[in-house]
């Protein structure tokens, strides 16, 4: 297995250096270790390891899907699989089998350190061209001038409330995290370490003298006090989430009615009447800003860039950014979507709405706040806390 | 057996209770998939077949129990082989060390399921480079092992080996006693083995996810991945329901077999 | 052919040579194959990790098992842990040799297999969803249980210990029936007759005769209940609110700390193994 592995590893390596000793004008991308092209026509299978509602095949709702034309019209096979966290993104991406990824930012940096991606020949992807220029060449889709993928989609991790049982509607997270909450033993939380930052961003308004700038650089007081504050929040928990579908059981049953939530978990409970209401709180939110990326070891090249065209392809683009809910990576998207405000409604265009969104990222020891006085809190630790924090 | 009457009662209301326990929930299930109500709510709102008919022509159902049918078949093969074999040296023979083997053949299901997956998903990952579907048929087959090795290790030790010695003194060779002796003897054994390990791998959904690789699904993964979609959840029911409805044949005609037996 | 019969001749003489041959390939793939996976992960958890790539490194370390040891934490989640598979167990058994007498002793022969089959056929439905089915019937406004329990003034007792105590009683009872019925109905009618004959009252007989003499088959239901609700982690996750057991530890470690998982797992394996070992004495190990 090794072996052939090895083998054809070597076969590819020396068939695009002749490719590159045949093209005279070899391209930067080339050069990087991307794929050099041209896309051709081979019939494959990718596996695709995505945000639920991202890659939609028609079988959550028959009516949503953008992967089945994609198999019609290039003869690539796609398997989807979704991802709760991208904990599980990183652990599933790294075992090996799956060809693309939709990474958050605080998974492909991890990822493109850790070997598991392959830079991307933007050249081969046309429409790149149409992303919104500032969604490009960003910290956590380009490493030392080499892009590692096509940005797909941006929002934020918004407050959702159940209509009706959370009166007046919310506009602070205070109702999740004030022990004194009306809605005590109804609230839900999201179950990864990365959650520790939402404490952090209510922190920075809360408690100003903690003197957090960025709730992905917190140092030993900081995230104390961020620790401290989820502890307090506990006992107010119904249940913690990382399974969309199960989050949207929970509140139609009523055991949950406040939480933070996806966009796309309030429009799937909307689907027949308006039931829950999502918000952007006054302290602002995390949120995410994600890309499509190739494995390193795929097999079915063609296919993988391929699909990355289609994904962002305005009219795709388009029905994805609004399934999910989200602001479209494709600045032509918007004049494409069904609900002719969407982009306004998630406040593509404007750079204001983006300034308290705080894009999930990897936490490392140096500061990612440009601190140099201060040692911060690696993930590998946020990992460590929230999972003692979990079983205490 | 004599019994006084409290004593009787108590009984009869004990296996009342367990009985109604077990199906209450499995009745719901059956009720569910006939609700209009995606989310299940007590008492049902109204009534629908609509979900069955979108089982019956949901193509990844399909395709996750078909590959389920198909690890299962394979995996309860190599099981019946293999444990078989170790059955009849452990049930037959004394040697050094049978304990700790016998011990060790126990092992799989007696060890968390998540652990047999992370071990299997840490040697899969580092040495074969990805998770196929023989990753998934190589963790079912070590449980599976186990169940039939105890159901013909058992039928071994109480047949004991005074029928087979008799074959041999009467001229028939190892082989010959074994088709026409010994292998009659047993089969009852491995129908209710086989039975059970292909039950357990079927169903089985811990080890699987670790050792499933990308796009092999089987039906628990399928399950796992459509319970809580508000329009898939009531399919996963039809499912549910089916498979329990169906299952009823073999298990009816395994009891039976393995009752005439033991009536003897 | 002649090498064949000649294999055969030589299979015949020598016992050592046919429990080898026997032994080989079961022994193969039990010894590499799983033996050999959980030492490669116990083996994992004396390394590093990269704390940015979650990869593991190949370094020596014993930092994994101070973590387990020193954080009080996890010290919790494994009492906890142990009390749920304990209640789980006793409930079982409770629930399981009554309803196990009844079916080898009191039903007639002939509705036995119906008995039993309708104690099996739960196993063939699917594990998800039977857990998915006590789900709904937890939740606390449109739950089953609530609408049951409701006009006698109670509630839902809602997701936590308690659900998943009751989920996990149910999914594994059948475990506990199979092999306790199967030992009550090899039991002799004259060893309960003796008994009876001489004056035993059926609350005696049963707590001296048959108890003792089932013991091993209980106890081989056990280590199915035990075991099963040591590991468990899915109804935990469905059925638990924000309650965790030790396998849930091992499951959310995995994904970015493959050596820390590795260590926790060692937690469940040493005392199935300290279990297994102190029934070994009872011969249940052949009633599974």
């Amino acid at each position: 297995m090794r072996v052939t592995k090895l083998r054809r590893f070597a076969v590819v390596m020396a068939a695009s250096s002749l490719l590159l000793a045949g093209c005279s004008s070899s391209s930067d991308e080339a050069d990087s270790g991307a794929y050099a092209g041209p896309v051709k026509d081979t019939p494959g299978t990718i596996n695709v390891l995505a945000w639920p509602g991202y890659a939609e095949d028609g079988s959550t709702d028959p009516n949503v899907d953008w992967v089945t034309p994609f198999e019609e019209a290039t003869g690539c096979t796609v398997n989807v699989k979704t991802y709760g966290t991208s904990d599980e993104a990183v652990q599933l991406m790294q075992s090996g089998g799956y060809d693309v990824i939709s990474a958050s930012g605080d998974a492909s940096l991890r990822l493109i350190y850790g070997g598991d991606l392959q830079p991307v020949n933007l050249d081969l992807i046309p429409n790149y061209a149409d992303i919104f220029e500032n969604l490009k060449d960003r910290p956590w889709n380009t490493v030392d001038g080499k892009n590692y993928g096509v940005p797909h989609g941006r929002g934020a991790n918004v407050l959702q409330y159940t209509i009706g049982k959370v009166d007046p509607a919310p506009t602070s997270w205070s109702v999740v995290w004030e022990a004194n909450s009306p809605q005590k033993g109804k609230i839900t939380a999201y179950d990864s370490a990365i959650y520790i930052a939402d404490a952090a961003v209510y922190l920075m308004s809360t408690k100003p003298e903690l003197g957090i700038t960025d709730p992905y650089a917190l140092d030993q007081t900081q995230f104390d006090a961020a620790m401290a504050l989820l502890e307090q929040q506990k006992p107010l928990v119904a249940e913690y989430w990382a399974d969309y579908t199960k989050y949207i059981g929970a509140v139609q049953s009523g055991s949950i009615t406040v939480g933070t939530s996806w966009q796309v978990i309030a429009n799937v409970l909307n689907g027949e009447k308006e039931t829950v209401g999502a918000v952007k709180p006054v302290e602002g939110a995390t949120g995410w800003s994600d890309t499509w990326m190739i494995s390193s070891k795929t097999e079915a090249i063609d296919c993988a860039y391929k699909w990355l065209n289609h994904i962002i392809t305005p009219d795709v683009n388009a029905q994805a950014a609004e399934w999910f809910g989200e602001a479209p990576a494709n600045s032509k998207a918007c004049a494409l979507t069904a609900n002719k405000d969407h982009c306004a409604l998630y406040h593509a265009e404007e750079t204001d709405y983006w300034s308290n969104v705080y894009y999930w990222k990897t936490p490392t020891e140096q500061c990612l706040d440009g601190r140099t006085d201060a040692k911060c809190i690696p993930y590998a630790e946020w990992v460590k806390a929230w999972s003692s924090f979990r079983n205490s | 057996m004599k019994l006084s009457t409290p004593a009787k009662l108590f009984l009869w209301t004990v296996m009342g209770f367990g009985l109604a326990f077990i199906y209450v929930p499995l009745i719901l299930v059956v009720i569910n998939s006939f609700n209009t109500n995606t989310s299940f709510a007590w008492p049902p709102t109204g009534f629908t077949t609509s979900w069955w008919s979108k089982a019956a022509v949901n193509e990844g159902v399909r395709e996750a129990i078909g590959r389920s049918l198909f690890v299962a078949t394979i995996a309860t093969l190599i099981a019946l082989v293999l444990g078989s074999l170790a059955a009849a040296a452990i049930a037959r023979y004394k040697f050094f060390g049978r304990d700790a083997i016998s011990l060790l053949f126990v092992l799989p299901i007696a060890l968390p399921g998540i652990v047999t997956g992370i071990a299997l998903n840490n040697v899969f990952t580092n040495f074969l480079g990805e998770l196929t579907i023989f990753t998934i048929i190589v963790g079912h087959a070590t449980f599976c092992i186990v169940v039939v090795f105890n159901n013909v290790a058992a039928r071994y030790r109480r047949m004991g080996s005074t029928l087979e010695e008799a074959s041999m003194d009467l001229g028939a060779n190892r082989v010959t006693t074994f088709r026409l002796v010994t292998f009659p003897l047993l089969r009852n054994a491995l129908i209710a083995g086989g039975l059970l390990a292909f039950g357990l791998s079927f169903d089985e959904i811990i080890v699987t996810t670790f050792t499933a690789g990308a796009g092999q699904n089987t039906l628990p993964i399928w399950i796992f991945q459509n319970l809580f979609r508000p329009n898939q959840a009531p399919i996963v029911n039809v499912v549910a329901a089916a498979l329990v409805i169906i299952s009823i044949v073999p298990i009816y005609l395994s009891q039976r077999l393995t009752q005439e037996k033991s009536d003897k | 052919m002649t090498i064949t019969t000649s294999a055969r001749r030589y299979l015949h003489r020598n016992v050592r040579a046919r429990i080898s041959a026997l032994l080989a390939l079961p022994l193969f793939w039990l010894v590499v194959i799983y033996i050999g996976s959980l030492a490669a992960l116990f083996i994992t958890s004396i390394w590093k990790i990269d704390t940015f790539t979650s990869k593991v490194i190949r370094e020596f370390t014993l930092q994994n098992f101070i973590d387990v040891f020193t954080d009080r934490a996890y010290f919790n989640v494994t009492i906890r842990t142990l009390f749920v598979a304990i209640c789980v167990t006793l409930i079982c058994a409770t629930i399981a040799i009554p309803m196990a007498f009844f079916m080898a002793r009191i039903a007639r022969p002939r509705s036995r297999p119906i008995l039993i089959a309708l104690v099996i056929t739960p196993l063939w439905a699917s594990y998800l969803v039977k857990i998915y089915a006590w789900r709904t019937m937890f939740y606390p406004e449109t739950g089953f249980i609530n609408w049951l329990i409701s006009p006698l003034g109670g509630s839902s007792p809602g997701f936590g210990i308690l659900a998943v105590i009751i989920g996990l009683t149910y999914l594994w009872l059948p475990y506990m029936v199979l092999p306790i019925y199967a030992g009550m109905e090899k039991l002799p009618d004259s060893v309960i007759d003796a008994s009876s004959d001489l004056g035993a009252k059926s609350g005696r007989t049963f707590f001296n005769i048959i108890l003792p003499i089932t013991w091993p088959s209980i106890i081989a239901g056990s280590i199915f209940t035990f075991s099963l609700s040591m590991g468990d982690y899915i109804t935990v996750q469905i059925l638990g609110g924000t309650f965790q057991m030790l396998g849930n530890v091992v499951y959310q470690n995995f994904s970015l700390n493959l050596p820390f998982a590795a260590a926790v797992a060692l937690i469940p394996v040493i005392i199935m193994m300290v279990y297994l070992g102190s029934v070994r004495k009872t011969g249940a190990l052949d009633n599974l």
